[in-house]
């Protein structure tokens, strides 16, 4: 404990818990109410309503919805798979090789999502990778950016393992396979779950790259937002967002609750 | 068998031949490079069947790599590794039939005890009735068939020991390594441990053991033979009580048991394998056990219990020493003396009644408890 005094600690929490409350709950608040407001020219909506939800559910923004889910957990999962091979083929890798993969796992998230977009589009317009105006390269721009995390997330769990307990392993008779089934991933499993949680996270809100490659029949939900919030719709934006927001919420809920049995000490 | 003693490789490979039941390790030449820099050098040395043999050395000298390489943790840069009969040095680890128990134990913290102990036999494809045998059975060995159901992280340092001991002999394996299995535990409980491993070889008298320590109570109380690493080499390799008695050079004399060692000249052989030397002018007797030459230069070993506080110093071997501390440790005093610019140990009696700092003291020790090391063995 930094702060010793009661009131010092006290203090310190209400100052955290206003600046949390500016950083994060002001813009959160204000979407979740323009998602209800009917009309707002003053400091607060003068009228509530719950037209823009009733809207949502009556357009295409469950065809949204639909789409950013199967991209989310499609790129994810591939992602978690991809990542983790990496992650696991690099770790006995030498120093340098290892470098050189992990600068060219996270140049994706270095540069900005239009640019990785952008390189798509032009690399995958021609034979034999024609893949524009397919959903396959919707799910290849999202792979792309949230494979690094995976990748990233995994190396730190592979790290933090046990010492000597796959040795052991092997040594009690266990093959490489078994051996990887039965004590490297259930003891990565914890790494695991936070790495497809975040890697989903980051899908559901991805907006730069699928702007670029998406083709008419795959609008996510961010698409879809943008799209509106570019007519002047702010408030079915921020509905739409709402539902985003939860959707992606319960889900990441739902990834935190799967138990994971007596983790490293 | 004559001298095991000899730190020459012949001499190592002079042990009985393997007997038919249980199998052994053998040490061929293995030496083990990490980056260029060898940290095993051409270790050679026979484990039989059914004996427990203990790796002791100081910390960095190359006792766990030899065990990793057995194990088939690292890959020997030169050398063979034969496990009974058969030459493992590029047999995969899982196809070894070891088992082993590292410092940390590492157990599965994911799995319970029970599930820990089973691990070995699932992996080999185990019928479950054979499972279901043989784990009750490997944790009853070791006392714990009360945790089974315990997750690791809800057992003591002890009994997390207890289940790696375990969890390694369930699987019937042909020989156990051992990595300072006791290190991680407190004075008591680690005494009480070694009488337990010591009963459980009683109980498997064919189980090979390799047992890595720096902790020489527990080489001399467990092994039947002791190995000593310096540097990356063995420098001393025989059974526990002659290796005791009679170290081949000064490092084994110092590292096991803190020998006093005396600086001596003018060798001459007596009768009875004793020898005649002098320190400075006095003239002292020991055991020439080495058989070394006539106007050798040498070291004097006796241990600090073979010297003896001697008020009517009237016999051979008798020094005068003056005292330079006296620590009493409860069952023995340790007193250190001053023989001109050699520091001597003695350990005493608790109840003996000694002169205080500064003053002389007579002491004595019989020719048949001293005994003489070769100095040129370099070793030292
Ligand atoms: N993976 C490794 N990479 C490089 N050097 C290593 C590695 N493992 C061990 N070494 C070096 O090899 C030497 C012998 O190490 P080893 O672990 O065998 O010593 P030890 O006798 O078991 O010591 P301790 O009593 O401290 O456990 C040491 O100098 C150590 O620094
Ligand atoms: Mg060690």
């Amino acid at each position: 404990m930094l702060v010793w005094s009661r009131r010092g600690r006290l203090l310190t929490f209400v100052l955290a818990l206003a600046l949390f409350g500016v950083l994060y709950g002001l813009p959160l608040g204000v979407i979740a109410l323009a998602s209800f407001a009917g009309q707002w020219n003053n400091v607060l909506p003068s009228q509530m309503t719950l037209e823009h939800y009733v809207n949502a559910f009556r357009g295409d923004s469950f065809d949204q919805l639909r789409h950013s889910l199967v991209t989310g957990c499609v790129a994810s999962l591939v992602a978690l798979v991809a990542g983790t091979w990496a992650a696991l083929a690099l770790r006995r890798a030498r120093r340098l090789p290892a470098r050189v993969f992990d600068a060219i796992f996270f140049i994706p998230s270095a540069v900005p999502s239009v640019s990785v977009g952008l390189g798509l589009l032009v690399a995958f317009s021609h034979k034999p990778f024609l893949l524009n105006g397919t959903v396959w390269i919707v799910l290849i721009a999202h792979f792309v950016l949230i494979s690094a995390f995976t990748y990233g997330n995994v190396t730190a769990g592979l790290a933090r393992l046990p010492a000597d307990v796959e040795q052991v392993a092997e040594s009690l008779g266990a093959r490489p396979g078994y051996r990887l089934r039965r004590v490297t991933l259930p003891l990565l499993a914890p790494y695991l779950i936070a790495a497809f949680s975040l890697s989903f996270a980051l899908s559901m809100g991805e907006l730069g790259a699928t702007v670029m490659v998406y083709p008419p029949g795959w609008v996510t939900m961010p698409v879809g937002i943008f799209a509106l919030s570019d007519r002047g719709s702010i408030f079915d934006a921020a509905a739409l967002t709402m539902l985003l927001a939860a959707t992606t919420l319960l889900v990441l809920l739902g990834l935190s609750r799967i138990p994971v049995r007596g983790s490293a000490r | 068998m004559k001298s095991p003693l000899g730190t020459g490789a012949a001499a190592y490979r002079a042990v009985a031949p393997a007997a038919d039941r249980g199998s052994g390790i053998a040490f061929d030449g293995v030496s083990v490079a990490y980056g260029g820099v060898t940290v095993l050098e051409a270790l050679t040395l026979t484990v039989n069947p059914g004996e427990i043999v203990a790796l002791i050395g100081p910390s960095g000298s190359g006792k766990t790599t030899a065990l990793r390489a057995v194990a088939g943790f690292v890959q020997p840069a030169t050398g063979r590794i034969r496990i009974g009969t058969r030459d493992v040095t590029d047999v995969p680890p899982h196809d070894r039939n070891i088992g082993m128990v590292v410092q940390n134990y590492a157990l599965f913290p994911h799995m319970r005890v029970d599930e820990n102990v089973a691990f070995g036999l699932r992996a080999r494809k185990a019928a479950s009735a054979l499972v279901a045998a043989r784990v009750p059975e490997a944790l009853a060995m070791v006392g714990m068939a009360a945790y089974a159901r315990r997750f690791p992280r809800e057992l003591s340092g002890g009994q997390q020991q207890r289940v790696a001991i375990a969890r390694a002999l369930a699987i019937k394996p042909q020989v156990l390594l051992l990595d300072e299995p006791l290190s991680a535990l407190d004075a008591q409980i680690r005494r009480s441990m070694l009488d337990e491993l010591a009963r459980l070889h009683r109980e498997l008298p064919d189980l090979t053991v390799l047992y890595v320590t720096h902790d020489q109570i527990e080489a001399l109380t467990l092994a039947d033979r002791i190995g000593i690493m310096r540097d990356g080499k063995l420098v001393a390799f025989g059974p526990a009580q002659a290796l005791y008695r009679h170290p081949p050079n000064r490092f084994a004399a110092e590292f096991l048991g803190r020998a006093n060692l005396l600086p001596v000249t003018g060798l001459e052989p007596a009768a009875d394998g004793m020898a005649r030397v002098r320190f400075g002018d006095v003239a002292l007797t020991a055991r020439n056990h080495h058989a070394l030459p006539a106007g050798d230069e040498c070291l004097l070993c006796v241990r600090p219990h073979d010297v003896h506080v001697e008020p009517h110093a009237d016999t051979d071997n008798t020094l005068v020493a003056v005292v330079r501390s006296i620590q009493w440790q409860g069952d023995t005093q340790s007193v250190e003396l001053a023989l001109g610019e050699h520091v001597l140990r003695l350990a005493c009696p608790p109840r003996l009644t000694l002169p205080g700092i500064g003053d002389p003291l007579p002491l004595h020790f019989r020719g048949t408890q001293a005994t003489l090391v070769p100095v040129g063995a370099a070793l030292g």
